[in-house]
Parts: C-alpha cells; sequence; structure tokens
C-alpha cells in the first residue's frame, strides 16, 4: 500500500495542537510531512504522507479538529499580490468560495469553501488562482 | 450667485495648499448632505479612476545604439514580436500581441499566458526582458544581429502610448446561446448565466464629464502609477447619450481617449498583464482623470451616482460578433454592482471585469497629490469633441 498524499488546511485555533502527535500514537499512522507553512495569522498548511492500517480513522480525526483535509495537488491559493479584485471569477465559482464584499468591493477566497473545480483558474484573467501542489 | 472658476484659480488654490478635493464617491456624498449648489461652491476638484482591461495599449521604446550601429527591421521582446517598421532602435510593442509560436486559439478556448502586455508589466516592474532584432545591413547600420538583455532603466525612452483608453461605458455582456463563448469580455456561461460589466460607474472618469467639458489635450492625469496625458481622442471616439426606450438622454457614453505618459514613472500594480481565455491577451490600465469645477453644471455631472448611470446589456453570442445594432435593455451600476439584475423573467448575476477597489483607490491616490500639491491641473490646449460633434462610426465595406 503506497503513502496517502493529503493537504491539511488549519485555523489559529488548531496550529498549535499536537495533531501530528496524536496521529502517530492513538492511530499508529506512520507520517512523512512534505511541507509546512504557517502565515503571521497563525493559519498554516501542511502537506503529509500517511500511510497505515488505522488511515481513515485517522482523517476523521483531523476533521474533527477543524482541519480541512483534501487529497493533494488539489490546492487552490490566490497570489494575493497579483490579484486585483476585479471580480471576474466570482461568478464562476460554484460554492462562492469567492465572492465579492460589496462594501469594500474586493474580492474574498473563503479556503475551506473551494472544491477544487479549477474554474477560477482558466478564468481568473491575471492568473492569480493557483494549483498549489 | 453660481460658481466659475478657471483652471488657473484652482491651481493657484493647489499652490497655496487650500484646493478642496474629492474623489467622485467623496461628492456623490457631499451633494447628498448638502445639494449641489452648496457642493459646487466648495468643491474645486473631483477625482475619478478606472482599473480595466484596454487593449489599445503599448509602448514606444528606443534600445540606443551599439557598437557598430544596426538599425532594427524585425524586434522581439520576451518573444514577442514589435513593430520597427520605425526608425533605427525604436520599437512599439502593443499589448495585444503575441509570441509566433503562440498556439493562440489552436487549441480552443486558447489560454493565451503571454503577451504583448506582460512584457509591458516586466519593463515595469523592472524586470529583465530578451531583445532580439534582425535588420539588413546598410553602410551605415552594418550590425545584422543582436540578442541581448534590456531592462527598463537601461534604455532611453519607454513611453507609453494608448490610442484608445478610459471607454466612457461599456456593454453589459450576457449570452443568449447554448454554449459557453470566450470573450474579451470574459468567459460567459450559456443561456444568460452570468452579465459581464468592465466600468467603474460613478467613479469612472468619462462618465463624469459626459460633454468633455473639461478634458482636452493637455490634460494631466493618473497612468499606470506615474503622471500621463490625454493627448488626442481615442480611436472610435464617438461620444453620445445612452437613451431609455422613450428617448430620454440618460449618461455618457461612446468617447474614448488617447492617453500617453512615461512607462519609467510606472509599475506593474497599476499596469498588469492580462489574458482572457479564447480572446487574447490585453493590458489592465489604471486611469484617473481629476474633474475641474469650474461651474456648478460640471459638478451636477460629476455627482451622477450608480442608480443614474447605466450600460447597454448587449449579447455577445449572436448580436455583437454579427454588428446587429440595438440592446437588450439597460441595467444600472448599482444593479450592476448588488451582484443580480432581472432580465425579462431571468434572474442574471453579474461579475465585474474592472476593479472597482482599485478605481477607488486611484482617485484618492489622484486626490492625495493635488492635495499634496504634487500634481497641478493641465490646462487643455483645445478640448475633444463631445456629443455636439455628433461623431458617428463608420462600417469598414468590402469592395
Ligand atoms: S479573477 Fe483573479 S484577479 Fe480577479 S478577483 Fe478573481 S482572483 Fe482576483
Ligand atoms: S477552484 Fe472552484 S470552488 Fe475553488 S475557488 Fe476556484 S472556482 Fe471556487
Amino acid at each position: 500500500m503506497a503513502p496517502e498524499k493529503i493537504v491539511l488546511r488549519f485555523g489559529a485555533e488548531t496550529s498549535d495542537k499536537p495533531i501530528i502527535y496524536h496521529l502517530a500514537k492513538d492511530y499508529d499512522l506512520i507520517i512523512n510531512i512534505v511541507k509546512a507553512s504557517i502565515n503571521p495569522h497563525k493559519e498554516g498548511t501542511m502537506v503529509l504522507e500517511l500511510i497505515g492500517e488505522r488511515y481513515s480513522e485517522g482523517i476523521d480525526f483531523l476533521r474533527k479538529q477543524g482541519i480541512a483535509v483534501n487529497p493533494l495537488a488539489q490546492e487552490i491559493v490566490r497570489n494575493e499580490d497579483k490579484c486585483t479584485h476585479c471580480g471576474a471569477c466570482t461568478v464562476h465559482c460554484p460554492t462562492k468560495a469567492l465572492f465579492l464584499e460589496r462594501s469594500s468591493m474586493t474580492v474574498n477566497f473563503k479556503g475551506d469553501d473551494c472544491i477544487v473545480c479549477l474554474m477560477c483558474v482558466q478564468v481568473c484573467p491575471v492568473k492569480a488562482m493557483e494549483v498549489r501542489i | 450667485m453660481s460658481v466659475e472658476r478657471t483652471y488657473e484659480d484652482i491651481n493657484a488654490r493647489i499652490k497655496a495648499g487650500k484646493a478642496v478635493v474629492l474623489t467622485a464617491e467623496e461628492l456623490v456624498e457631499k451633494v447628498r448632505e448638502k445639494g449641489i449648489a452648496q457642493a459646487a461652491r466648495e468643491v474645486d476638484v473631483v477625482t475619478t479612476g478606472t482599473f480595466s482591461p484596454m487593449c489599445s495599449s503599448g509602448v514606444f521604446l528606443n534600445f540606443g545604439h551599439t557598437k557598430p550601429r544596426m538599425r532594427m527591421t524585425k524586434v522581439w521582446l520576451n518573444n514577442v514580436p514589435a513593430y520597427a517598421g520605425i526608425a533605427a532602435v525604436d520599437a512599439f510593442l502593443g499589448a495585444t500581441e503575441l509570441p509566433d509560436d503562440d498556439p493562440q486559439n489552436s487549441d480552443y478556448p486558447g489560454e493565451f499566458r503571454y503577451g504583448g502586455a506582460h512584457v509591458i508589466e516586466d519593463l515595469a516592474n523592472g524586470k529583465p526582458v530578451r531583445l532580439k532584432a534582425y535588420s539588413y545591413g546598410t553602410d551605415c547600420y552594418p550590425r545584422r544581429d543582436i540578442e541581448t538583455t534590456i531592462k527598463l532603466e537601461e534604455i532611453n525612452e519607454a513611453i507609453l502610448f494608448n490610442p484608445r483608453n478610459c471607454y466612457q461605458n461599456y456593454n453589459c455582456a450576457v449570452n443568449a446561446s447554448e454554449r459557453t463563448i470566450y470573450t474579451y469580455m470574459g468567459t460567459l456561461k450559456p443561456k444568460y448565466g452570468n452579465a459581464n460589466y468592465s466600468t467603474s460607474g460613478q467613479l469612472s472618469p468619462l462618465l463624469k464629464d459626459p460633454n468633455f467639458s473639461t478634458i482636452g489635450i493637455g490634460t494631466r492625469i493618473f497612468l499606470g502609477g506615474g503622471i500621463g496625458y490625454v493627448v488626442w481622442n481615442g480611436t472610435q471616439h464617438f461620444p453620445g447619450y445612452l437613451k431609455d426606450a422613450a428617448g430620454n438622454e440618460l449618461c455618457g457614453s461612446g468617447g474614448t481617449l488617447s492617453v500617453l505618459g512615461d512607462l519609467k514613472q510606472m509599475t506593474g500594480r497599476w499596469l498588469v498583464g492580462t489574458s482572457f481565455r479564447g480572446y487574447g491577451t490585453t493590458l489592465t490600465v489604471g486611469i484617473g482623470l481629476p474633474i475641474p469645477i469650474l461651474n456648478e453644471k460640471i459638478l451636477e455631472y460629476a455627482a451622477k451616482t450608480d442608480e443614474e448611470l447605466f450600460a447597454p446589456i448587449v449579447d455577445y453570442s449572436e448580436s455583437y460578433p454579427n454588428g446587429i445594432p440595438g440592446n437588450l435593455g439597460l441595467v444600472s451600476y448599482a444593479q450592476l454592482k448588488s451582484g443580480r439584475f432581472q432580465l425579462q423573467d431571468r434572474d442574471i448575476p453579474t461579475a465585474p471585469l474592472s476593479s472597482y477597489a482599485k478605481a477607488r483607490e486611484i482617485a484618492h491616490k489622484l486626490k492625495s497629490w493635488i492635495q499634496q500639491g504634487e500634481f497641478l491641473l493641465g490646462v487643455p490646449s483645445q478640448m475633444l469633441p463631445g456629443p455636439q460633434a455628433a461623431l458617428n462610426g463608420k462600417s469598414l465595406v468590402v469592395k
């Protein structure tokens, strides 16, 4: 059985919880941390390779901690420097993960609502929506 | 008594640090509070802004001479061809130009990842750009080819010259057909799936001076983050009024500007290489115009709100490509900005292609330049034709 590669996305509340410890100890998983990053707001992403009998229990545990778990190569990020807040993507995003804040007329991106349909990647005129591997 | 001001009066107040400057949005608020007459007495200048894709944009470059000298017959910048049919080492790079090997729409809808507009953005950002050129040799210009790297600061001039920018008003594009279409108005979903529009409404420069009472040759403007000028009317400048079904004049439409400025003052923040899937590349340009409040009438137009400004709804699957005149109705910018509108029994979600947030930022930047005395009004040496000139577009006939 090959290890599964997954992307975790977590908010400030979970970033200092010992989740890796629990995955290893409570669910007997073998973990390889491929990549990890935490932004100044303490929100982070982590790419893991996981293998073990109790894999799906481990995933359930992560989700219960409020962590978004997605298969790798399926994470969309917005390049904040590139985005011009034009709004062209908003009408193509099926889940409204991308939406116009009407008062400021700026475009917000709620990564948790993204289902990685890639529509925004195709329509964004300045290529600000990127697939992160 | 109603207000009368000259450009000179206002410039004197700017220099003295006394000019009252509001953005077009702030003016809307002011007029709501105090009315037109009082606002006209108080306000000297109103600033506007737009940040939209503007295809008719490009840059004249002069690369400097090599030793031995070379004229340049064919020029490429990062593989994108530039027009070199002018003097030695001069070239014009257009925003929509594509590399010779771009697949274009052969793999429909094409991606158009990199074109002239992206080279302009790279230059403005100070990035190195690969220059390649060929020429036939002459007695005075013996060199025949060159391949090197240039940066904006290393070349003599880079003059942004956009022959058709700042469209006064623009269509709200929909797709009545059964399939998705890919246009310069973005991707349009079938059966009126979305409506795309592209002006900043109540912040949009030419919507706020529909009679061209203050804009002429020499009007100083915010252009791409630097200072630029209106140098002529734009191509296809056919200013008029949008009318409702009863024939009432609603707002300006049809005017365009030719603008020029020094690319060396600009940055990629306000000049962004842009790609429309299935269509091509274009340059998103930030432009802001100051409107001097010479009299109350000018203020009244400058104070028009999103509720009073309209766009024609046009079908891009059938009517637009075939040049069928007319539209499906009008929609106000207030409705467009709300995110949806009704067209007959349909509820259509809207999306802007032009960044209102950036347009607002431009209007504020221009306002602060004026308040700090860094930016004086350019006095036009000749006004541009307005609606009275009754200019109309000609069709190209195949003979
Ligand atoms: S289309 Fe691209 S640039 Fe425009 S708001 Fe969406 S992500 Fe930002
Ligand atoms: S990938 Fe799809 S769901 Fe995710 S933000 Fe883009 S358009 Fe929305």
